[in-house]
């Protein structure tokens, strides 16, 4: 029996309506009062339940022309599950109307929920009821409006000129201040003043702009706040005024250490929309670019941990072989670290003359490296007194709170996207998913450094069998298309000429593509009012739901282990953020 | 050495101490930044003077010409007292140390009593100044530069004890006189303590721990405390700290070269003098930076434990050793 009939006799058929969308998600439209119900009911009592809140987000419907079948409602809710028994994601849909727009909170059932649920309200307005702290959380507290509404304009030229009066800037300092009483917290306990320490939003040790306020008891963490925002840039709002085609370079920049690996997972999703196919050697230069950045991602990673464990010259050391791996990224793409290389339908040029010496180089070149950083990291006394033991979670709270990724491998979980759900030709090859138990920061940085071994061996893979043939699709959609024939014939003369002028004009549908990025899984919900720019694109980062663990991985630590905790999770802010 | 002050020798020396402490704190700079640069495949400074030499002094000349700047909740004597609790001492310091025989500013009878006692000001250097800057970073950097000079002050004294106890004097040029080759040098001098190169040992990872260099330096460690207890201090206020520190650094290993390693004698019993002083302080300030470089920063917890648990139990059974191998042979 199927999860929609399941969920429809247990629940009554009225209240359950499933929706065909472009992937194989099945999509459930559910009445709002059943919401609880059949969130608990799936989590909890189901037969291989859904465990984990994948996702949460919302639609603005209003001027959405392409419905057909889907409920009348202003906005949409979306509820994404993922079940690991099942190997099954489940699609919830709640419609609502614009004069009561707030649904029940689900806190209770994911703690994961509390910033996905703040991120709703705060980018369209959706209120939850019985949500601890209905805040802003992306934009700043005192914004007007909720950005990825559609009325709400996304350009600065749609708005007022800006100016800063000496109000306006005094209200943007205070906005800044931390005040406990807002959290729930008292500022002193027994007559005692409470000691707040205040890390960044520009500091040192927390990898980009954030800003965490931990409550201190002498230095040990009693509990942590978070606030998160400041790299904000509305990559979602941006996905609704740009073509399918020319978002592609706003992706890279959502992981801004993925590059590539951001283009892969968006295009997938938008090559599934299209149905394009794409041909075997364009899957391989893929797959062989991604992991190429996985392992430039885990070296920076790698070098940024021990820094902030306190030893300076790893970091030295890793960007160096970045760099050498740069030069075929380079030469490959032209750019570094964001080289926008993917195209709908394949990648923008085939490899160049050469390229296999460069990548045998760097696979000769690198192990000895690994080897010689395990001894001087992963071996090192002082390193493992520093992170074994510290910022441990165990499986049970890794689902709960959306974990996804090397930090869910950490706790002994056998979980790889490439591995689970194959996707752009990831089932041609071998590789292992390397594992850690304990779950702590030095299981976590275990499976990196394995990782990086693996990617190596996928690309060695690569490298030998890179198959002959086009490089990108010739199917109508792919943007741009291939020159050759445009000249030859009429019908591609005229897409390229459409592809190029308006864009592509995908139809009218929905679709969801994850893949196993460098932190995590990074997926996008893209929808197509049939229309030459997305209706709406939700990009589903990993760093969103680490970063929001920090306060239950750091209580009881001390200021170091919150440094060392912050390392081992490799986020960064643009991915947090968006 | 006669007894009575001589004047003239006394405020030459101190000139050329400070002169000397400045002088060795830019080349130690440069050093330093050149060993970081080599042990990281980097080159270091190179582009001011020949091999970068001058690199320190162009920094200097930077931090002189910064207006130092007093954070307006600061208390603002203790701000401006603190670096120089620091940089004084540390200067007061090498008023005794025998550089060669006849290189010594006031050669006294209780060198090594003058240094300990200007070496423990230095810790209230760092804690006014960490208070003083009202910063909660510098306060927090402060207290753990105050436990953990404590923690490593004990075995460091107790060693020191037992050299005493064996070299029978605290003046610091009679200490090396005894050491006139390699094979008297203290640090294998078994038959006075099978475990000497364990106190030397001790001694010098304690001195580490002293001068809040890495991996003991908890106290400035910046991904955490983003410049501990000199955060808030911008120019020379800035400048003072960082010149104490290398000054200690200098002092923390021209001690153990003269208690274990035969300060200015030569190994071999010839030509003595200051060079090999120099040379011998010099090859334990590159294993300082040595290990800066190499090592991750413990924890509070991890230091205080290395000091409590195991510095401080072992240099009690070296002393009570040396001891009964005193009174026995």
């Amino acid at each position: 029996m199927d999860i929609i009939e399941e969920l429809q006799n247990r629940f009554g058929p009225d209240g359950i309506t499933p929706q065909a969308t472009r992937d194989a998600i099945p999509t459930l439209w559910i009445a709002p009062d059943l919401v609880p119900g059949v969130l608990g009911y799936l989590k909890g009592q189901a037969e291989r339940p859904y465990r984990m809140l994948y996702d949460l987000t919302a639609i603005d419907e209003r001027v959405r022309v392409h419905r057909d079948g889907q409920p009348a409602g202003d906005f949409t809710l979306v509820y994404h599950l993922l079940s690991f028994e099942r190997n099954e994601d489940l699609r919830l849909k709640v419609a609502l109307g614009e004069d009561r727009l707030a649904a029940k909170s689900v806190i209770s059932l994911w703690p994961s929920a509390n910033w996905y649920e703040r991120e709703a309200w705060d980018m369209f307005g959706i209120a939850f009821e019985g949500h601890p702290r209905l805040s802003r959380i992306l934009m700043p507290p005192h914004w007007q409006g909720h950005p990825l509404r559609k009325d709400h304009p996304a350009r600065a030229t749609d708005m007022e000129p800006f100016t800063l009066s000496e109000e306006k800037e005094e209200l943007e300092e205070q906005a800044l201040r931390f005040r406990p009483e807002e959290w729930g917290i008292a500022k002193s306990v027994d007559g005692k003043e409470v000691l707040f320490l205040n890390l960044g939003p520009q500091h040192p040790g927390t990898h980009g702009p954030f800003r965490i306020v931990v409550e201190l008891d002498g230095e040990e963490i009693v509990d942590a706040f978070l606030d998160i925002g400041f790299h904000h840039r509305g990559a979602e709002k941006m996905g609704e005024r740009q073509s399918w085609h020319t978002y592609i370079p706003y992706t890279d920049r959502v992981d801004y250490l993925g590059g590539i690996m951001n283009n892969f997972a968006y295009l997938l999703a938008v090559e599934q929309l299209a149905g394009i196919e794409v041909p075997d050697r364009g899957k391989l230069i893929r797959i062989m670019m991604a992991e190429l950045f996985r392992i430039s991602n885990h070296l920076v990673w790698y070098g940024t941990f021990v820094m902030d464990v306190g030893a300076m010259s790893p970091v030295f050391f890793t960007f160096n072989d970045r760099e050498r791996l740069f030069a075929i990224v380079k030469a490959v793409c032209g750019a570094r670290m964001h080289p926008n290389w993917f195209r709908i339908g394949g990648v923008a040029e085939d490899l160049p003359r050469g390229w296999e010496g460069l990548v045998r180089d760097f696979l000769a070149y690198l192990p000895r490296r690994l080897k010689e950083y395990d001894r001087m990291v992963l071996k090192n006394r002082l390193f493992k007194a520093r992170t074994q033991g510290i910022g441990a979670i165990t499986l049970e709270e890794a689902v709960e709170w959306g974990v996804t990724g090397p930090n869910l491998r950490a706790c002994d979980f056998e979980w790889d996207f490439r591995k689970k759900r194959p996707y752009g030709g990831y089932d041609q090859l071998e590789f292992d998913v390397p594992t850690a138990e304990r779950g702590d920061c030095y299981a976590r940085a275990l499976v990196r450094v394995e990782e990086i071994r693996q990617s190596l061996r996928i690309i060695g893979q690569c490298l030998d069998h890179m198959p002959d043939g086009p490089y990108k699709s010739r199917h109508p959609l792919a943007t741009p298309p291939l020159k050759g024939r445009t000249m030859h014939d009429i019908e591609t003369l005229i897409d390229h000429f459409l592809g190029v002028s308006w864009g592509p004009v995908v139809p009218a549908g929905e679709c969801f593509h994850a893949i196993e990025a460098t932190k995590g899984s990074n997926g996008y919900y893209l929808i197509s009012d049939g229309g030459v720019i997305p209706y709406r694109v939700r990009i589903r980062t990993p760093s969103f739901a680490h970063v929001q663990m920090l306060p239950l991985m750091s209580r009881g630590f001390m200021i170091p282990d919150l440094m060392a905790i912050i390392g081992s999770i490799d986020f960064v802010m643009g991915d947090v953020d968006r | 050495m006669n007894e009575s002050i001589n004047i003239p020798w006394l405020v030459g020396s101190l000139v050329a101490a400070i002169a000397f402490v400045a002088l060795n704190a830019s080349m130690l700079v440069w050093l330093e930044r050149k060993v970081a640069g080599h042990i990281q495949r980097r080159i270091g400074p190179k582009e001011v003077g020949p091999f970068g030499l001058f690199q320190s002094f162009a920094d200097g000349l930077k931090l002189m010409s910064k207006q130092l700047i007093v954070p307006e909740c600061s208390d603002r004597i203790l701000f401006k007292v603190a670096p120089l609790l620091v940089m004084v001492p540390a200067i007061m310091s090498f008023v005794v140390i025998p550089f060669s025989e006849n290189l010594v500013a006031r050669n006294i009878n209780i060198g090594l009593l003058v240094i300990f006692a200007f070496a423990s000001v230095n810790v209230l250097g760092l804690l006014l100044g960490g208070w003083g800057s009202a910063n909660k970073y510098a306060v927090i950097s402060g207290a753990r530069a105050v436990s953990q000079n404590v923690a490593y002050e004990i075995p460091m004294l107790v060693t020191v004890v037992t050299m005493i106890m064996v070299t029978q004097t605290m003046n610091l040029n009679e200490i090396v006189l005894q050491q006139p080759d390699i094979f008297h040098w203290y640090i294998f001098r078994l038959n006075a303590s099978p475990l000497m190169p364990v106190a030397f040992l001790i001694f010098f990872v304690c001195s580490m721990a002293e001068t809040n260099r890495a991996p003991f330096d908890l106290g400035e460690a910046e991904s955490e405390l983003v410049a501990g207890f000199h955060t808030e201090y911008a120019g020379m206020g800035f400048g003072l700290f960082f010149l104490g520190e290398y000054a200690n650094v200098f002092i923390g290993c021209s001690l153990a070269t003269i208690l274990f390693l035969g300060g200015w004698q030569s190994p071999f019993g010839v030509f003595p003098g200051v060079w090999w002083f120099l040379l011998k302080v010099y090859t334990l300030i590159f294993v300082v930076m040595w290990a800066r470089w190499t090592f991750p920063r413990t924890t509070l917890y991890g230091l205080l434990n290395l000091s409590w648990k195991i510095l401080i139990p072992i240099s009690l059974f070296n002393l009570v050793l040396t001891g009964v191998m005193l009174k026995v042979f």
